[in-house]
């Protein structure tokens, strides 16, 4: 049996500041070293000042994820020499001195199979190092220091995943079930890495690092199985070690660096005192805490009569659920909820696209409500609802600006399907004999109509026409 | 003009217009011109110190609130940052590193008026008790300039002891603030850990170690100690003290009061007998103040100096894990190295006993060593910590002699790490248990100080001070010779 184990890092994109200092947590948008100070560049005589709203934010992860949350945490220095990391040390947390990371022993329900959580650990980002023109001729390795110190949440999972579409599955949940609660955007760039641990039927473990996307993640999971059985078939030895992901070969590589010896002489980070997770707190931050997806999928389905899968889509992502919880009434739940995920979700489907998207919550229930009124098709609805997103303009200037509503005056209508019948005359001719054709016309008559013609009139007024 | 005076007295001479600010500083300034070739206390002499002095002199005339220091030059040990000021901590390492901010307590002081006339020598990395470890050369005892003036703090203790400054600020990890005072013949406090921040004070062992002031006389002492304790938002191991006089009843006496005599600390072969005598004049004196002196046992002090150097090596493994000539000290061309070799040619800047340290901080906390040695300390830590507990609900105070033996020569210990090591005994257990020490200049045997020290529980450094301030009101020792 192949077992799959994952190292989840998460940033707190959602917090304002560093975990141990007041620089910007988004280091996102700055040049290089323009957001760092004494304390996350390392400078002699600074010390950690732990970011409380970190211990919250990861206390909630830890409450999601169903872990055991201990009444006091520490933290601890991972001592090792890398120019990324100004101190040479780095501040996280370790199961030393009884449970002392901010969770142990969790669970998440994946396809109804049960993944264990083994701990959750708070701990800070490293800088970054570009490799400018690395070639022989000129070796220059350039280091920033802007992301130094980002708070990072280690998730670690036993390896309880059986094949990498288990592990994509997961890590598809684990980023909504993070985006959910308000603490990530995973969608960001670098904001959530994973490592791997891979081993087969009687095999070793073998760590996979430095996969730098979950697509690839899945591939170098994939890959390293195959490797692993080809090496058993062929009766070679499979070695435990470390190997990193070669990004474009695709193929894992044994990383044999003095680096990996794991010897990091841990021991308790004395600056900064142990916190107290009080019980009031817990039970605070889990009353403010976001409703979880499964449930709000529940709700949906059995207060709306939502369609499952729609339900899904719905509560799995965040833009898309809070979007509904804005604008729906007990009435028009159901239609606002397909008007999302039909319409709606081609026009917002990249973090570009939301970013600048103008769409408010009113929108939506203006145009359902119209709809419902027979006011516009819902051909024309798709129409101003990218002109919607595009604008920020409400139904009413969209309608008046655009001429769009509906045309369901049967005067008007007859008078527009003769014109159609006389230019369609075989099309006409056709319906007459196969009346399953007719379809076709309806088409011409709201083209020429710009698809504001209801096409129940229409129907009815074509059939007279057509004698059908 | 006295430039020997105390820190109470400096400010009473100032309020009376006894002599101004400037007329002192510049006699400050030309008394370290005098002696400082021969003593050595100073790395570093202020340039802006006059025009500071002038400024606060115009305030006074002005009548403008002025803070409680007025104009008092004080030294800071070169462990702590000063905005704009080279901090080099006695290292090549730091020869360059010019401090982006000031530290809290050096901050606290100026805001309260004093002037920071320099920064002081101290064992490189403060790892050392004699300042022979200094890679700027030491400093000298002012009593006798052919003997060390302990350390690591020894430039403060020398710059108060010689009148260069009125007083200091040390750090002391294992003694590196008591050590000096005793070794000059000055008040050395090492507070309660936690009391004074340590924002700004470059770590060597940052579990245990404090920033201390080193002064004249007992009552400055609590002078200074007003001033720079208390919490900080810029170091979450303060605490909120709980005295915020420390000058306030020093003078109620200790009648009554119940003094254990460590006899580890005390009665061991390691103890000189000149400082044996001065330990138990002391005691005699205590009795005859009305304390009820008794014999005590503190059964893990033998351990401690051994579990003191386990876990500070530790932590200096860390905390000088970043100066590896990327971030600081000196440019060389890496051409030619690969990045064993690299490293080892930079930290060839370290001298041997910052080396030594390192080397043994990689080793203790080693996979597979731990065990046997790091987490070992930790045990003979908390040890020792539950056992002085226990004694402080029977003791008031702890005493015995601060520094086994008097000040040596320069060159007679240091080529024997573990004896000198020893020379740490009786003041390792109030850094590795956390409780406040302070050292008095209590006897003058050979032309050479002898310190007592005083260990309370932890935050009673109010009642630390009237211990302290009773025994120094009943010595007279002899002025400085220099």
């Amino acid at each position: 049996m192949v077992k799959i184990g994952l190292e989840i890092h998460c940033q707190l994109t959602k917090l304002k500041s560093k975990l141990f200092c007041s620089c910007k947590a988004d280091y996102r948008e700055f040049e290089p070293n323009m957001n760092i100070c004494p304390i996350c560049s390392g400078i002699p005589g600074s010390l950690p000042l732990l970011n409380q709203s970190a211990v919250e934010k990861a206390t909630t992860i830890a409450m999601a994820l169903n872990c055991e949350i201990p009444e006091k945490i520490a933290f601890f220095r991972k001592n090792y020499f890398y120019p990324d990391l100004p101190k040479n040390f780095q501040i996280t947390q370790l199961n030393a001195y009884g449970d002392t990371s901010i969770g142990s022993r969790g669970k998440i329900s994946v396809n109804n199979k049960e993944i264990r959580i083994r701990r959750i650990q708070l701990e800070e980002d490293p800088g970054r190092l570009i490799y400018e023109g690395a070639t022989e001729r000129t070796k220059i390795t350039l280091v920033d220091y802007n992301r130094a110190g980002t708070p990072l949440v280690e998730i670690v999972t036993e390896p309880d995943f059986e094949n990498p579409s288990e592990v994509r599955i997961f890590l598809n949940i684990l980023s909504d079930l993070l985006e959910n609660l308000g603490v990530s955007d995973p969608g960001l760039e670098g904001a959530m890495r994973a490592d791997a641990n891979v081993s087969i039927e009687g095999g070793v473990k073998v760590e996979i690092k430095n996969i730098g996307s979950f697509h690839d993640l899945e591939k170098a999971v994939h890959f390293e199985i195959t490797r692993q059985q080809s090496l058993h078939e062929r009766e070679i030895e499979i070695i435990q070690e470390t190997r990193h992901w070669d990004d474009r070969r695709k193929i894992t590589v044994s990383s044999r660096g003095k680096e990996e010896e794991g010897e990091y002489r841990y021991f308790l980070e004395s600056d900064i005192p142990w916190v107290n997770i009080r019980s009031d707190k817990k039970d605070q931050l889990k009353t403010t805490m976001p409703e979880n997806i499964s449930s709000k999928k529940e709700r949906y389905i059995s207060k709306y009569s939502i369609a499952p899968q729609v339900a899904d889509i719905l509560a799995s992502d965040k833009y898309y659920s809070e979007l509904f919880e804005k604008s729906h009434s007990e009435n028009d739940a159901k239609d606002i909820a397909n008007l999302i995920t039909t319409d709606l979700m081609g026009l917002v489907d990249t973090r570009e696209k939301r970013d600048s998207s103008k769409l408010l919550a009113t929108h939506l229930s203006e145009l359902v409500d119209a709809i419902a009124k027979k006011r516009i098709t819902r051909t024309s609805a798709k129409d101003i609802l990218q002109d919607m997103v595009k604008t920020g303009n409400s139904l009413s200037v969209i309608l008046e600006k655009g001429d769009l509503n509906q045309i369901s005056n049967r005067d008007e209508l007859s008078q527009i399907i003769s014109d159609v019948l006389s230019n369609e005359e075989n099309a006409a001719n056709e319906a007459r004999l196969k009346p399953e054709t007719i379809n076709f016309l309806v088409g011409k008559v709201m083209q020429k109509t710009k698809g504001k013609a209801d096409p129940i009139v229409t129907l009815e007024i074509l059939k007279e026409k057509l004698g059908i | 003009m006295d430039l020997g005076i105390s820190a109470l007295n400096y400010v009473t001479s100032i309020k009376n217009g006894d002599f101004t600010v400037e007329e002192f500083i510049e006699k400050t300034l030309e008394r370290i011109k005098d002696v400082d070739e021969k003593v050595h206390a100073f790395l570093q002499v202020s340039d802006t110190a006059l025009e500071k002095a002038n400024k606060i002199d115009r305030r006074i005339k002005s009548n403008d609130k002025i803070g409680k220091f007025y104009g008092m030059p004080i030294s800071v040990k070169d462990n702590m940052c000063v905005e704009g000021t080279i901090t080099t901590c006695a290292s090549k390492v730091l020869e360059n590193f010019i401090a982006p901010y000031t530290g809290t307590a050096v901050s606290r002081l100026e805001s309260d008026d004093a002037i920071i006339i320099g920064k002081t020598n101290l064992d490189e990395f403060a790892m050392g008790l004699s300042t022979e470890f200094s890679a700027y050369g030491p400093s000298r005892n002012p009593w006798n300039t052919d003997f060390v003036p302990g350390g690591s703090s020894g430039g403060s203790a020398v710059s108060v002891s010689a009148n260069e400054c009125i007083a200091s600020l040390g750090s002391d990890t294992g003694g590196s603030i008591r050590n000096p005072a005793s070794f000059c013949s000055v008040v050395g406090l090492k507070p309660t850990y936690g009391l004074v921040s340590r924002y700004g004070l470059i770590s060597y062992a940052n579990s245990i170690e404090q920033i201390g002031p080193m002064t004249r006389t007992v009552e400055d002492s609590a002078f200074l100690l007003n001033s720079i304790s208390g919490v900080d938002s810029n170091d979450n191991t303060t605490v909120e003290k709980s005295h915020h006089d420390y000058l306030q009843n020093i003078d109620v006496g200790i009648s009554g009061k119940n003094i254990g005599i460590v006899s580890e600390m005390t009665n061991s072969d390691g103890v000189s007998t000149e400082v044996m005598n001065a330990t138990n004049n002391a005691i005699k004196t205590f009795e005859k103040l009305g304390a009820n002196c008794e014999e005590m046992s503190l059964g893990s002090v033998p351990y401690a100096v051994a579990a003191y150097y386990t876990i500070t090596s530790t932590e200096a493994g860390s905390n000088l894990a970043r100066y590896d000539n990327i971030r600081y000290g000196y440019d060389f061309d890496s051409e030619g190295f690969e990045f064993n070799s690299y490293i080892s040619k930079a930290r060839k800047k370290l001298g041997p006993e910052v080396t030594r340290r390192m080397i043994l901080g990689g080793f203790v906390p080693s996979a597979g060593y731990a065990g046997k040695y790091f987490l070992k300390a930790l045990k003979v830590k908390s040890k020792l910590t539950t056992e002085i507990d226990n004694a402080f609900k029977k003791f008031d105070f702890l005493i015995s002699p601060t520094v086994p033996i008097q000040p040596f020569k320069f060159g007679e210990k240091i080529e024997d790490p573990v004896s000198f090591m020893l020379i740490d005994f009786n003041t390792v257990t109030a850094n590795l248990t956390g409780k406040p020490a302070i050292s008095v200049p209590y006897e003058n045997s050979n032309g050479l100080p002898i310190g007592i020290q005083i260990m309370a529980n932890s935050f009673e450094e109010n009642k630390l001070f009237q211990a302290a301030y009773a025994l120094e009101k009943t010595v007279d020792l002899p002025e400085v010779p220099l």
